[in-house]
């Protein structure tokens, strides 16, 4: 029962879309849809038997109703509270009595549910997960239990968190009109308000077989899942889902910043938010092309600005850049510096926007990126040696809008990437008025905590048991 | 209500068992290596081991294994930091160094068309690290902003408080990271000497997965690693119980909600009772939503978002840990919660069903952890610094069967007592 915030999905969708091999087919996945409406995607792989098995909906915080923030990841919770045939609380232990772990997570523009199985326990999931789609039983009393524990949970994530405080107030500044503003985990008095009217409601509108994918990797074939698919998921009613919006931003007149001053903070930072477009709006060409530049600006340890800030000028301990287009609405396109100690922030932003209006006057040679290009498509070779990464990449780029012909294309899609396509992009994108520059800052006159000094210790973690 | 749950018990068979094989691969030179061929995918992962690690460090220096971890791939043998990332980035060779407290860990892999470059690669980091001046400094900044990281991180903080008060005068004591304190003093010449005493070849374990023969890898561990001195010259660890003070410890912090992370003495991990402790441990605070203290802090009463305990096997002494986080006016009622658990296990033990209930998901989940070859290559490093044996895998399925009711009750009257618990918490809880 994991949020991903915005912020972390920004990274994974990135390194999974980087992680796509290089042959012409990337994962290679056999795919059909049922009558219902439901698209499964089955992507072989026989090393190990286990399975994979997720269920995706094409719903996500971005399609709340404004006042009912944190709708969607609460639902995500009380998904687990049972059925008629399944009491509350029993969907976890059954999958674990069988070997198998399972969770679920939200984001602005999907939500998911997996069980990691035995190859033999596939069919018992899928059983139970179709009876959720459809039966779901919950009562006052357990949604107030667990509408408690995601309020710790957004004290755990973001309240005790000064730089995660901190990104939900630069993207509710970034995204003017769009729903991105809201935190995924919702603001606190909104989700307190919540009720079981409501989530029950979210729950009829969106929970259906017409908006869900069902994606399965591991040790199966198209041919084996197909009777099973039409047994559980097949015969559920397809349902009247209304149309996802994601309202368009207008345009930006003003440069924003946001600074948070805090006792409990040791450790300065520098974040800047651009908004970018998306494979799902704005100018969808371009997204491939700021692929590769964020690749080309921060994606490592030689990239300009780790090779400028952190190496030649010294100014700074950590840059990269982030990007993932897939998304539904205009996403972000994000830079994150963190100073030397010692080295104020302001100084630090005049090192990096003049590094910024260098890559705009002389852009980056061809060479430059050709070599990004071919590491990107290089890297791709990876992404069939893990079970999760294609189920992962699928599960996001179909609940977003991106076919799977697209995604299995991306090798061509990044060949094509042009200098002039990539001087495009930082254009497009390095624009100052459709910006949010965080400061994360210590405050000195705040009353003294007792200050740790320690990290959590690397060792802690668990050796084979 | 009841009837598919029941329906449900009765599938339970075991789990399709998994296979595989693990080869032992000697070279010319007598260096041992665990190796698992797949050849489904051009890629290779190699996992290595050095014993020993932070818990070698000297006190003032602490921080010194991770320093030089962060600092063997930043320049080796003729080429500088950037050129030396500049050839893994463009190759999609993977290849870093961590540090913990009882171990010094090698992370390599790469397409299987680079193997020859990225194992030399690994040889230079490990036989001719350079330690440059500007690498030396870039390093130590990022270590130094990492720990002023860790100090906002409540959990980091009661952790260091933890292991600091349950350790005295032991190397344990020492965060594996070190202070801003320590990490400023560490130069270049300590991290030379750390890389010579440590790097040694009685203290190296290998394994390596992916699509590679035996011949081949066989040459690639004398080129890689007979360089390296056979014999360290570094001082054992001493073997040491843990004395975490019983009680609270409070750590104010403006925070909503106190966290906390409790323990106290544990077990090793070659102790004859280890499964017994392992399954018991499962049951109380391992197994997320199976588990009781879940049960009773987040599900009944939406006391937590997490809740566990897990067993910490050290080389040199073994704990039991856990961690809550609940909001500041309710926190005492989840320690309560916790300690009331720990002394129903300790007197009462689990039941048949949990028993039952743990063992299946102790062995049918085991293969869901051998998701990519460097998984599989991490684990069989595992098996060799734990000493198991190579036929651990055909045996571990057993070994948890084997223990029995009274066996984990046995285990939870030795390891489990409430009032024993030392508890360090970081916020502003009230009613303690």
């Amino acid at each position: 029962m994991t949020t991903f915030p915005r912020f972390c999905t920004l990274l994974l969708g990135l390194s999974l879309l980087a992680a796509a091999p290089a042959q012409a087919r990337v994962f290679d996945p056999e795919t059909f849809t049922l009558a219902n409406g439901m698209q499964v995607v089955v992507i072989a792989n026989h090393r190990v038997p286990i399975v994979s098995h997720m269920v995706w909906y094409k719903v996500g915080a971005a399609d709340e109703e404004p006042g009912k923030s944190g709708l969607a990841h609460l639902l995500e919770h009380l998904m687990f509270k049972g059925t008629p045939s399944i009491p509350p609380g029993e969907f976890s232990k059954i999958v674990a009595r069988n070997g198998g772990r399972d969770n679920a997570f939200t984001t602005a523009d999907y939500t998911g549910y997996y069980q990691n199985v035995a190859a033999d326990r596939l069919e018992l999931v899928m059983k139970m997960e179709a009876d959720r789609m459809k039966n779901l039983v919950l009562d006052e009393a357990n949604f107030r239990t667990e509408l408690a524990v995601v309020r710790e949970e957004r004290r755990s994530r973001t309240d005790s968190n000064p730089a995660a405080l901190l990104y939900e107030q630069m993207e509710a500044a970034l995204y003017l009109n769009s729903p991105y503003h809201r935190p995924v985990i919702g603001w606190d008095s909104e989700i307190a308000a919540l009720s079981l009217d409501d989530a029950l409601a979210f729950y009829r509108r969106w929970y259906a077989p017409n908006n869900a994918i069902l994606v399965i990797a591991g040790d199966v074939t198209a041919a084996s899942i197909r009777p099973l698919a039409e047994k559980y998921y097949g015969t559920l009613e397809r349902a009247d889902t209304p149309p996802r919006q994601r309202t368009q931003e207008p345009p930006a007149h003003a440069e924003r910043r946001v600074t948070l001053k805090d006792g409990r903070v040791a450790e300065p930072s520098w974040t800047r938010l651009y908004l970018a477009p998306s494979l799902g709006a704005g100018k969808r060409e371009l997204a491939y092309p700021l692929e590769v530049l964020a690749d080309l600006v921060g994606g490592g340890a030689t990239s300009r600005l780790y090779r400028s800030l952190v190496v030649d000028k010294g100014v700074a301990a950590a840059a990269d850049a982030a990007y993932d287009p897939t998304a539904l609405g205009e996403t972000s396109f994000r830079l994150s510096v963190v100073p030397r100690p010692g080295v104020p922030l302001d100084k630090l932003e005049a090192v990096i926007d003049q590094e910024l209006a260098r890559i705009l006057k002389d852009g980056f040679s061809a060479e430059e990126i050709e070599r990004a290009k071919s590491r990107l498509k290089a890297s791709a070779a990876y992404g069939r040696d893990s079970l999760h990464t294609g189920a992962q990449t699928f599960g996001e780029a179909l609940t977003c809008g991106v076919s799977v012909d697209e995604v299995e294309a991306w090798p061509e899609r990044i060949a094509a990437v042009t200098p002039e396509l990539v001087a495009a992009a930082a254009k497009a994108v390095f624009e100052p008025k459709a910006s949010v520059t965080g400061l994360l800052l210590p405050d000195a006159n705040a009353p003294k905590d007792s200050r740790s000094r320690a990290p959590l210790p690397s060792a802690f973690t668990k050796g084979v048991h | 209500m009841r009837r598919l749950v029941l329906l449900l018990a009765l599938l339970l068979a075991s789990p399709s068992a998994w296979a595989v094989t693990v080869e032992k691969v000697v070279s010319a030179k007598g260096i041992e290596a665990w190796l698992v061929q797949d050849h489904s995918n051009p890629i290779i992962a190699m996992e290595v081991s050095f014993k020993g690690g932070a818990a070698n460090d000297p006190a003032p220096k602490a921080g010194l294994a991770s320093m030089a971890a962060a600092l063997l791939d930043e320049g080796a043998g003729p080429y500088d930091s950037q050129t030396f990332q500049q050839i893994l980035e463009d190759k999609v060779i993977s290849l870093g160094f961590s540090a913990a407290r009882d171990g010094f860990a090698g992370h390599l892999k790469t397409l299987t068309e680079n193997r020859d470059l990225a194992f030399d690669l690994f040889r230079l980091a490990l036989a001719q690290p350079r330690f440059d001046k500007e690498p030396v400094e870039r390093i130590r900044s990022q270590l130094l902003a990492g720990l002023l990281r860790e100090s906002q991180d409540p959990n980091a903080q009661a952790s260091r408080q933890w292991f600091q008060a349950a350790f005295p005068s032991h190397p344990y004591a020492n965060p594996p990271r070190g202070s801003v304190e320590t990490v400023k003093t560490i130069q270049g010449a300590d991290l030379r000497a750390f890389a010579k005493a440590q790097l040694s070849l009685d203290r190296l374990v290998v394994a390596v997965v992916g699509d590679i023969t035996p011949e081949q890898l066989a040459a690639l561990l004398d080129s890689s690693f007979a360089g390296l001195p056979a014999r360290s010259t570094l001082p054992a660890i001493p073997d040491k119980s843990a004395e975490p003070p019983p009680g609270i410890t409070v750590l104010p912090k403006g925070n909503p909600q106190t966290a906390a992370l409790f323990g106290s003495r544990g077990i090793l991990r070659n102790d004859p009772d280890w499964y017994a402790a392992y399954v018991m441990n499962y049951i109380l605070g391992g197994g997320g939503f199976s588990s009781r203290l879940t049960e009773e802090v987040r599900e009944k009463r939406g006391l937590a978002y997490s809740v566990y305990s897990y067993l910490m096997p050290y080389a040199h002494a073994g704990l039991i840990i856990g961690g809550v986080a609940t909001e500041n006016s309710r926190f005492s009622e989840s320690v309560r919660l916790i300690k009331e658990e720990f002394r129903r296990m300790r007197d009462d033990g689990p039941t048949e069903k949990e028993l039952a209930d743990a063992k299946t998901y102790l062995n049918g989940s085991f293969p869901l952890q051998q998701e990519s070859t460097s998984a599989v290559a991490g684990l069989l490093v595992q098996i060799q610094v734990d000493r198991l044996g190579i036929d651990f895998l055909d045996r571990r399925k057993e070994l948890i069967e084997a223990v029995s009711l009274e066996d984990v009750k046995r285990a939870a009257r030795r390891l489990l007592d409430p009032d024993a618990l030392s508890i360090v918490a970081v916020g502003k809880p009230a009613g303690l």
